[in-house]
């Protein structure tokens, strides 16, 4: 098996989640894209651990995975706030800081 | 590209990839264009399963397991739970998308075709070996070695990010 299948998919995968990031305007959505993001880059890692024949990748992998979880935490929690304040969590109507 | 030999081909993993990554391709897709919102959560899962697979496909098990007790376990429920929070109604939804959503397919193509310029020009034809069966048995140990060993500190300095992160979560989400 090519080493370049994991590391193409992973790249497919990224560019999805870039085009949900920029295209979304939901923030749940947006979060949603960052975890496409997130995970494409930890079947790279795994997939370089595979080809450096070191376990390290794997041990990063699960660092972002751990990162991954409290950035969904703390993100989500944001979210609720937004909707909390304004009823709506749509990502271009907060534009108070837009000169 | 080199042509693979006989004997680098692993039938059975090449045709598990390529099933399992066309399913994913799909499912991220749906994420990005689905109308629904708890829709794009229940896509999202299908990619985050397949990502699991394409893990012990690539011998990496632990990290596997992982995958699917946090992400499909924990972050999905979170995920789903954030969507009840923050939506009146469950169903179609007509304005998901920005404005200048179509912005996003040429930086999304031009991206990938970077990135698998790059791919190629760097590890184009190099194969993977299979792992033989002492390594795939020993995978768990030499992670746990890793941990109390060389990422001693940075395990310690992430349980931290993570005690910071579930306080910080509580304060913003609470109602006084």
């Amino acid at each position: 098996m090519y080493a370049a299948n994991f590391l193409l998919l992973s790249a497919v995968l990224f560019s999805i989640g870039v085009f949900g990031v920029i295209a979304r305007r939901n923030a749940v959505m947006v979060l949603m894209s960052v975890e496409l993001v997130l995970n494409s880059v930890n079947l790279n890692l795994v997939a370089f651990s595979l080809m450096n024949d070191t376990i390290d990748g794997q041990v990063f992998a699960l660092f972002v995975i751990a990162i991954a979880a409290a950035e969904v935490g703390v993100g989500l929690a944001f979210v609720l706030l937004v909707y909390r304040n304004r009823r709506s969590i749509s990502l271009d109507a907060l534009s108070e800081m837009k000169g | 590209m080199n042509a693979l030999l006989a004997s680098d081909v692993n039938v059975a993993q090449n045709v598990g990839f390529y099933i399992i990554a066309a399913g994913m391709v799909w499912g991220a897709l749906r994420v990005v264009t689905t109308k629904n919102v708890v829709h794009a959560a229940l896509w999202l899962i299908v990619v985050l399963g397949g990502v699991a697979a394409q893990y012990i496909l690539a011998a990496a098990e632990f990290v596997a397991v992982s995958q699917v007790l946090i992400y499909i376990g924990a972050v999905m429920v979170l995920f789903l739970f954030g969507i009840m929070l923050t939506r009146a109604t469950v169903g179609p939804d007509t304005d998901l998308n920005n404005k200048g959503w179509a912005i996003g397919i040429p930086v999304a193509l031009g991206l990938l075709a970077v990135l698998g310029y790059v791919v190629f020009d760097t590890i184009g034809d190099e194969v993977v070996v299979d792992r033989d069966q002492a390594q795939i048995a020993s995978t768990t140990t030499a992670i746990s070695d890793s941990y109390i060993g060389v990422y001693l500190i940075p395990l310690i300095a992430l349980s931290f990010v993570l005690l910071a992160a579930a306080i910080g979560a509580i304060v913003l989400a609470r109602k006084d």
